[in-house]
């Protein structure tokens, strides 16, 4: 029996072990602070460090300063907390720096909540700090996801030499669901500009500064040609039954599982509907969307916002067909019946 | 000794070629400005130490962000006041590099005072240089957290009043009290005699790191003839009559006579210890059969709910845990929120043949209750034909519903009679086992394994299931 069971929290941290992470900066915030005490108990125990910082914005800048030796490091927290660090994220963005952090989204604005809400799109997808920057997002929906998508983390933020999310919810943080894992990482890259604290990497400068603002130009250019290289290589998605589907339910995350429930309920009475389900939130489905909206009827989007996602598949379907939304928020999360009810109105709308 | 007084220190590049100036050989700061002074003590004493190539300086925001351009050593520009963020997240990943943090008075003092205490009360193995010239030079003059009362500043214009703007912090008084810093001290730059003590204190700060001592601070009262509207010279004056008596001169605090070095441990582990270490060591097990049972106690959609404290979430995970074991799919999903801690807890479980879609349980085909309110919550979310399980030692009202199979369970009593109360959530998994027939006494006697933390409760969780499992095939047959 090589699966365990465990919650999502702590699978992301024991896949970021494997992945060879051994550095954590976080700041406790409920739902995200088991993810800082998962790493707590097992970074240490396999040499790493461990480190509660004083605040979100001295985690992340610890991520930062880790991120310049070139190693592997992450950091998590929820959405007030995120907010926090966006001024390091997009230092590190700017500084082209590779790390992972994960965002537990919970309910806002202020304080809010501490129930699950997927309201955090638009600050983790749209770049959220300043600047012309975006990170690439992953959004897993089960125990599973969770490690497999944070050890991939660590190799897109490398390969592309960028902060790279980890966006759940605390539904998926706090599911325990079976999940199998492979062997730990046993060498990872070196990196020809990071700092390493010898003779052959001193002269690398870790920096954001461009004083000259063509220069600044060149370097935004730079990004956003990263940013395409990114979309055409990275996008994911689960596609679940579209090949003849009519109409297409889209969420991600935790709703994307309630949603898959409610497509095999349709399709037991006969309805032609898929799942559209972005694991990649940046990069974003863009042509499938655009190609599924030539050939269906309608497509509705469910999130547990007030509709951020929506906005990008509106944009994607250009009006080819209705693009519908459902959301709740608050922390509401609709049962399984609710989305039901909602899909079939929406169906018999679109007729 | 005469060439090595006027050659330029090894650790600062040859050409400043990162400077976009045309002029390649001087420095962008201000003449008359103490930076210049700062920079070269810094640079002789790596010299001296021969450990610039095992440098990292990190440049903050401010005048001496650009000090990245001179250093020839690995360099981090950071966000405004969050170098010694910065040098703890590097120097951690790479201990043997030797970190230095440099900052103005606005940088550690206003907007980076967090960082700067936490570093250092962490006692972070670094060294940080604090330059403090009373004003915010690069932003073009205005108040810093050190600005003294009555000066002037372009924020400031009636000068800096204490009733408005508070008092000058007195950094190196403040970083002293904390208990982890080893040496923490105040010089000036406005003589020759204080420049040699400026020099002495930022060797003494380094060499503390070098020998894994601890952290350091020096705090640099220096001149700005810019922010000042000042000559050199009268601003050197300025230090001597203003800031000194304002900020006095000296060891606040030295204790590396006393400190053992203290060095990381580090660790070469196998695959092996590092899976060991996560708990991830595959343990063969034998696999256990799935028993045939009827149709329609196939697939549960499970919600088990009762007081905190009864063990509600524990026997969920159990469920899951021993469908995981018989190969199904497998969801477990606590409630969630404040109501957790408001004393009543539940738990969503899901138990499939094929990929478990939503862990939510809003009608559930099992419905365990555990106490009263949790029995009348939830009775009628359970669809027509579904099972409700509820422990009748505490609760004194019947099911209501007709169109439901109904098992009563005194699981309390039994527990109690068996001798731990806390056994009555694996009577209760025994019992729905054994009414139902989805699991075989086998896989819960190995469910207890990872179920039960403390191994010396398991044999009487054992009896506990031997108990459930007996009297849910008892009421099968009734």
């Amino acid at each position: 029996m090589s699966k365990i069971l465990l919650k999502g929290n702590d699978a992301i941290v024991r896949g970021a072990v494997l992945a060879g992470c051994r550095l954590y900066f976080g700041y406790p915030i409920t739902p995200a602070s088991e993810i800082a005490e998962a790493a707590a108990k097992y970074i240490p125990q396999v040499g790493g460090t461990f480190l509660q910082a004083e605040s979100e914005v001295a985690a992340i800048n610890m991520v930062y300063g880790a991120a310049s030796g070139g190693v592997r490091v992450m950091t998590a927290s929820s959405s007030p907390g995120i907010s926090l660090k966006q001024e390091g994220v997009s230092y590190a963005a700017g500084a082209e720096l590779p790390c992972v952090i994960v965002d537990i989204m919970r309910g806002g604005p202020g304080l809010g909540n501490i129930a699950p809400e997927q309201s955090d799109y638009n600050q983790i997808v749209k770049g959220g700090g300043h600047g012309n920057y975006k990170c690439p997002v992953l959004a897993p929906n089960g125990g599973q996801e969770m490690s497999d998508l944070t050890q991939f983390a660590f190799e897109l933020a490398e390969k592309y030499r960028t902060p790279v999310y980890i966006l759940a919810d605390g539904y998926t943080g706090q599911m325990m669901e079976p999940v199998e894992f492979g062997e730990p990482v046993s060498e990872l890259p070196h990196h020809d500009w990071a700092l390493y604290g010898d003779q052959e990497s001193k002269f690398n400068l870790i920096s954001s500064i461009y004083l000259d603002p063509e220069e600044l130009e060149a370097h935004n250019q730079m990004l956003q040609d990263k940013y395409k290289l990114i979309e055409e290589n990275e996008l994911r998605v689960e596609e679940f039954m579209l090949e003849d589907a009519e109409y297409v339910v889209m969420g991600y995350g935790i709703i994307s599982r309630i949603l898959k429930t409610v497509v095999e309920k349709l399709r037991k009475e006969g309805v032609k509907i898929g799942l559209l389900r972005p694991i990649t939130l940046f990069p974003f489905p863009n042509d499938k969307i655009a190609r599924l909206s030539e050939r269906i009827k309608g497509m509705l989007v469910v999130e547990m916002s007030n509709g951020q996602m929506v906005q990008d598949v509106r944009l994607a379907a250009l009006g080819r067909c209705p693009v519908e939304f459902y959301g709740r928020m608050g922390g509401v999360v609709p049962s399984m019946q609710e989305l039901l009810d909602q899909t079939k109105q929406f169906i018999s709308k679109e007729n | 000794m005469a060439s090595k007084i006027l050659q330029k220190p090894e650790a600062f590049y040859k050409r400043y070629e990162r400077n976009p100036s045309s002029d390649k050989k001087s420095p962008h700061y201000c003449p008359g400005c103490g930076h210049g002074n700062v920079h070269k003590f810094i640079a002789e004493a790596l010299d001296d130490y021969n450990v610039a190539d095992q440098t990292i300086l990190i440049s903050p925001v401010g005048c001496s962000v650009f000090a990245y351009y001179y250093f020839d050593t690995g360099n981090i520009q950071a966000a405004h006041g969050r170098a010694p963020a910065v040098a703890t997240g590097i120097k951690r990943a790479h201990p043997h590099s030797i970190v230095i943090s440099y900052q103005g008075d606005g940088d550690l003092a206003a907007i980076g005072t967090a960082e700067i205490l936490h570093a250092a009360n962490r006692g972070e193995n670094i060294t940080v240089f604090f330059v403090n010239n009373a004003i915010y030079g690069m932003t073009g003059g205005q108040m810093a957290p050190t600005t003294l009362v009555d000066q002037y500043s372009t924020t400031t214009p009636r000068g800096r009043n204490p009733h408005n703007e508070g008092y000058p912090i007195k950094v190196a008084e403040l970083i002293s009290q904390l208990e982890a810093p080893v040496y923490v001290e105040r010089v000036s730059l406005h003589d020759t005699k204080n420049r040699n003590k400026a020099r002495r204190a930022v060797r003494k700060a380094l060499k503390n790191q070098i020998d894994n001592l601890g952290f350091s601070l020096v705090e640099i009262l220096s001149p700005c003839t810019s922010g000042w509207k000042m000559d050199a010279v009268p601003s050197m004056k300025w230090i001597e009559e203003n800031m000194v008596p304002q900020f006095p001169l000296g060891v606040f605090k030295d204790i590396t006579d006393e400190v053992e070095p203290y060095e990381r441990p580090e660790m070469d582990l196998s695959a092996q210890d590092i899976k060991k270490a996560l708990g991830l060591e595959v343990v063969e097990s034998e696999s256990f059969e799935k028993p045939d049972f009827p149709n329609k106690y196939k697939n549960p959609e499970i919600k088990v709910a009762g007081f905190g404290g009864q063990g509600v979430l524990l026997l969920g995970a159990a469920m899951a845990q021993a469908g995981m074991l018989e190969d199904y799919h497998v969801s477990w999903l606590p409630s969630y929120g404040p109501e957790m801690r408001g004393g009543t807890a539940n738990c969503h479980v899901n138990i499939r043949d094929i990929e478990v879609g939503s862990p939510m349980v809003t009608n559930p085909t099992v419905l365990i209750a555990l106490n009263r309110p949790s029995l009348e919550k939830f009775e009628n979310d359970v669809p027509e034909g579904g099972l409700i399980i509820y422990d009748t030692s505490l609760i004194d009202i019947e099911v209501k519903r007709t169109d439901v199979e109904v098992m009563p369970l005194p699981a309390t009593k039994m527990a109690d009679e068996l001798g731990n109360t806390r056994t009555a959530n694996m009577i209760t998994l025994a019992a729905y086992a054994a009414y139902t027939g989805i699991f075989s006494k086998e896989t819960l006697y190995e469910t207890l394994n990872t179920a039960i933390k403390h191994k010396k409760f398991i044999d009487i969780n054992k009896k506990a299931i031997d108990l459930g499992y007996e009297f849910g095939l008892k009421s099968k047959l009734s």
